[in-house]
């Protein structure tokens, strides 16, 4: 197939775990945090991906793989918290999220 | 009989050992018994060796005794060792004698009070430090009991705790001594780098070896010095002694009147050798003795409690033996010492009669005509009042301040200015022991007495008083018929005075001068107390008159000066210091980590952002650190 | 083919850049999801479609679709695009925005190594994934499907009516 400099697959990983981070760091909304954990995860897999092909290996995949199983059950629970989050205080600001400290 | 020197201090100990650990819970009588037997045991055998020495003199003039050894450090080696020679032993004939009587009378006047037995205890303990400062062979013992006499004074005085002026008098006592105890250790200090030893006898020898007016001898001499007159209460450390009388009246007696207060007075005499080198020391020793009697014989004039006439009194007397160590008449001083204790110890009792009596009065001018309310007393107080004043007969019997006032004429150390200030003192002490005399026992009866004294009581201050009185008597025979007399025996122990202006042939002259001086000033205080005339009212009103009134009684305003020069600024210093800089070094230190701890307190806020910011500056340093080091 | 995977990449970072700055959730939801599949591009081009594959069915298919059934629930309206817009200002980029340049410059400070590397070479066909996983890394198969099973319970038991213990619970 093409033969792709491994390095620039792995600037571009980089650049979208970049992206997922700023996302992170500026929203307030959980959902959209949650969804930027989603794209860092992915930018991940993109890596582990990238690395695997040019070893010609079949492990990346396999890593991908696992990332995914792991990314959709952190989304599950995740979500099933948020959606408990929303009925206690009928918001979805992250700033109401302040009891753990002391 | 001399082997049993070592039982003189000790037994007063032992004495104070048994009231100290037992003395609460035996009877009143078993530590009277203790307390006074002791001593009655230790003034025995003093008077026996006293008696042996007299009769035969050992070879080189002194005997010794070592006990054990106390401590050795390197090669400084010091001894429990006792050394008795002249001056030794009419020291202990006298301490221990006046410990004696004072002890009897105060079984009764101290026999209503709680701490009896406590009192005994310390007055053993004192006696005891008084006879180890006495006999101690070396500086450093003799500083033991130099300070076993402060600690006593401080206790004696302090003794009725429970009042506060009480507690500040003895503190106020053991601080002013104790700068002059801190002069003498570093001149004990001096001597010990010097001489690498601190008996009296090497000291000695060692000191005369060196040319005379050396700046070492001088120093030395100086802060020896400092130590007798802190003890001595002499300028200028002599503010505690009036309120020393914060005590019981036998402990005034006692201790600020016979015995600790002449301690500074023997330390000169005994380590006459340094002082002997340095001769700008002596003449200071001499101006201070003479600036003290005039300073205190003003005070006591114008006092009105009666404890503290006879403090200022002391004060002055001990002035006049400072004077003729000054001039280098040792014996003198020491035989002014001797019948010092006798009279002035019989005076305080006699006053200690009169406050027990009047309920615990003390102010001369609310008592008036005791003479026929206390017979016996009064014909004590008269004996040793004309002893004090140097009233004939008891002048023509050489009295001891007459001695002194020659020799300070005569001698190569004087002027003609030291001695018209003794005479002058003489003058004013007359005036002020006859005030007292006139004052309390003569005119209209004030306060009516309260019980009768006892027999214990009065005994031992007729006794003290009649000694006194004819205390002169050797001397007289001496002069006449040439018998040995107490002179004779201090030269085997002091050197003689060196005369320079002889007064020989004229002495008759000098006695009717000091008879008429002391006649002219009982005249002067008869004119003024007892048939006051308008005149002499008038004048006490005067502006001049008032204020000099008010800066005597102060004492020459010494209080007031010393507060504003030492204990005002002392006491800025100790509240700025409360938070000086190394408090702040401290304190800053703390401010530090409380900034710290309030800074990291708030990156614990509990907000989920903020945690997710801290890890992601968290994550970047450290893939920093992974890269860059 | 490499101009595939470059115009890939750059539809995928547009579309992350979207999801991010968008202030409709559903929105930012449909730009991941065409990111997701820009990736899924990306592995096939590289010679993996294996993972091509479980990126279109499960990352897009699976856990979005989640993501969107969670937020159709919550149904954010126009208040909530209100809200969005109010929380993030224009001021908000700044710090967020320097520490992830910083990280980026950090990775690619270590990504400009000597030595090249080209992927891509060949295809690997998934029956080789199928042997590595259930071949070597069995085990982590197994774990794996744990952790599926306790993300099950736990998204059951966190999506419970109430979450107060109540006295009747305690009794069994």
């Amino acid at each position: 197939m093409a033969e792709i400099n491994m390095q620039t697959g792995l600037i571009l990983a980089g650049i979208l775990f970049a992206l997922g981070l700023t996302g992170v760091l500026v929203r307030r909304n959980i959902i959209f945090v949650l969804l930027s954990i989603e794209i860092m995860l992915n930018a991940c897999g993109l890596a582990f991906i990238v690395i695997g092909s040019a070893m010609q290996e079949p492990d990346g995949q396999v890593m991908y793989f696992f990332i995914l199983a792991i990314a959709a059950a952190e989304m599950a629970v995740g979500l099933g918290l948020v959606l408990n989050m929303f009925h206690k205080y009928k918001t979805l600001d992250t700033n109401m999220l302040n009891q753990m400290r002391g | 009989m001399l082997e049993l020197l070592w039982l003189v201090p000790i037994l007063p100990l032992a004495g104070f050992v048994i009231l100290a650990l037992a003395g609460t819970r035996i009877s009143k009588k078993a530590v009277s018994a203790i307390g006074v037997g002791s001593v009655l045991l230790s003034c025995i055998i003093a008077i026996l060796i006293s008696i042996a020495f007299v009769g035969s003199v050992p070879l080189g003039k002194a005997y010794s005794q070592v006990l054990g050894s106390w401590f050795k450090v390197a090669d400084f080696q010091v001894d429990f060792g006792l050394y008795l020679d002249a001056l030794s032993v009419v020291m202990i004939a006298v301490v221990t004698f006046v410990a004696l009587l004072i002890h009897l009378y105060s079984v009764e006047f101290m026999a209503r009070d709680e701490g009896y037995s406590r009192f005994f205890a310390y007055m053993n303990l004192f006696v005891a430090s008084m006879l180890i400062l006495v006999l101690a062979d070396n500086l450093l013992l003799l500083y033991l009991g130099w300070e076993g006499v402060g600690l006593c004074s401080y206790l004696l005085i302090g003794f009725w705790y429970k009042e506060k002026e009480n507690c500040n008098a003895a503190v106020k006592a053991f601080i002013v001594t104790r700068i002059g105890d801190t002069l003498m250790v570093i001149g004990l200090f001096m001597l010990l780098i010097k001489f690498g030893t601190l008996g009296i006898g090497p000291v000695m020898e060692g000191v005369s070896r060196l040319a005379s007016g050396s700046v070492f001898c001088s120093v030395a001499a100086l802060l020896l010095l400092g130590g007798a007159v802190g003890k001595s209460a002499q300028l200028p450390l002599q503010t505690w002694l009036p309120d020393a009388m914060a005590g019981p009246t036998p402990v005034s007696a006692l201790i600020h009147a016979a015995t600790m207060v002449t301690a500074g007075v023997y330390l000169i005499a005994r380590t006459h050798a340094i002082f002997m080198m340095a001769p700008e020391v002596m003449h200071i020793v001499a101006v201070i003795g003479a600036a003290t009697l005039l300073l205190a014989a003003f005070s006591a004039f114008v006092q009105t409690d009666i404890k503290r006439i006879l403090a200022y009194s002391t004060m002055s007397q001990i002035g006049y033996m400072f004077l003729a160590l000054g001039v280098g008449a040792w014996s003198a001083a020491i035989y002014h010492f001797m019948v010092h204790a006798l009279f002035k110890s019989a005076l305080f009792l006699c006053a200690g009669v009169l406050i027990m009596g009047l309920d615990g009065e003390h102010d001369i001018f609310k008592m008036g005509g005791l003479r026929k309310v206390f017979p016996n007393t009064f014909r004590a107080f008269v004996l040793a009042a004309l002893v004090l004043a140097a009233i004939p007969p008891f002048s023509i019997t050489y009295n001891s301040k007459d001695v002194i006032l020659n020799s300070v004429w005569s001698c190569g150390y004087g002027s003609k200015s030291l001695w018209a200030a003794g005479a002058v003192g003489a003058f004013v002490t007359a005036a002020y022991t006859f005030r007292l005399l006139f004052v309390v026992f003569f005119g209209q009866v004030k306060v009516k007495p309260g019980g009768k004294s006892s027999l214990i009581m009065i005994v031992p201050l007729t006794i003290l008083a009649f000694l006194a009185a004819i205390s002169g008597i050797p001397e007289l025979l001496s002069s006449l018929f040439g018998v040995k007399n107490i002179y004779g025996f201090l030269y085997t122990a002091l050197p003689q005075v060196a005369v320079r202006n002889s007064l020989e042939g004229r002495e008759w002259l000098m006695q009717i001068f000091y008879a008429a001086v002391s006649l002219a000033a009982m005249g002067l205080a008869y004119v003024i107390y007892c048939h006051p005339s308008r005149a002499v009212e008038a004048f006490s009103r005067t502006f001049i008159a008032a204020n000099l009134h008010s800066l005597l009684r102060m004492g020459w305003a010494f209080e007031w000066l010393y507060d504003k020069i030492f204990v005002r600024p002392y006491i800025y210093i100790a509240r700025i210091n409360r938070r000086d800089f190394i408090d702040r070094i401290y304190d800053g230190l703390m401010n530090v980590f409380e900034y710290v701890n309030r800074l990291f307190s708030m990156m614990v806020n509990g907000r989920l952002r903020w945690y997710v910011t801290c890890i992601v500056i968290g994550s970047i340093i450290i893939i920093g650190i992974i890269i860059f080091l | 083919m490499t101009i595939i995977f470059y115009i890939s990449a750059v539809i995928a970072v547009i579309a992350t850049l979207i999801t991010i700055t968008s202030m409709n959730p559903v929105r930012a939801l449909l730009y991941f999801i065409l990111s997701l599949l820009a990736s899924g591009v990306i592995f096939f081009v590289l010679g993996d479609p294996f993972a091509a594959a479980l990126v279109v069915i499960i990352n897009a298919g699976a856990i979005m679709v989640l993501f969107v059934f969670v937020v159709m629930m919550i149904n954010p309206g126009k208040r909530t695009i209100e809200q969005e817009k109010q929380w993030t200002g224009a001021k908000m980029w700044i710090l967020p925005s320097f520490l992830a340049v910083i990280l980026l410059a950090e990775f690619i400070y270590i990504l400009l190594l000597p030595g090249h590397r080209f992927s891509g070479h060949q295809i690997i066909q998934p029956k080789q994934v199928g042997l590595e996983l259930f071949g070597h890394y069995l085990l982590v198969v197994e774990l794996v499907s744990m952790v599926l099973l306790v993300g099950l319970l736990g998204a059951h038991h966190l999506s419970r009516k109430s979450n107060t213990v109540k006295s009747e619970d305690l009794e069994d």
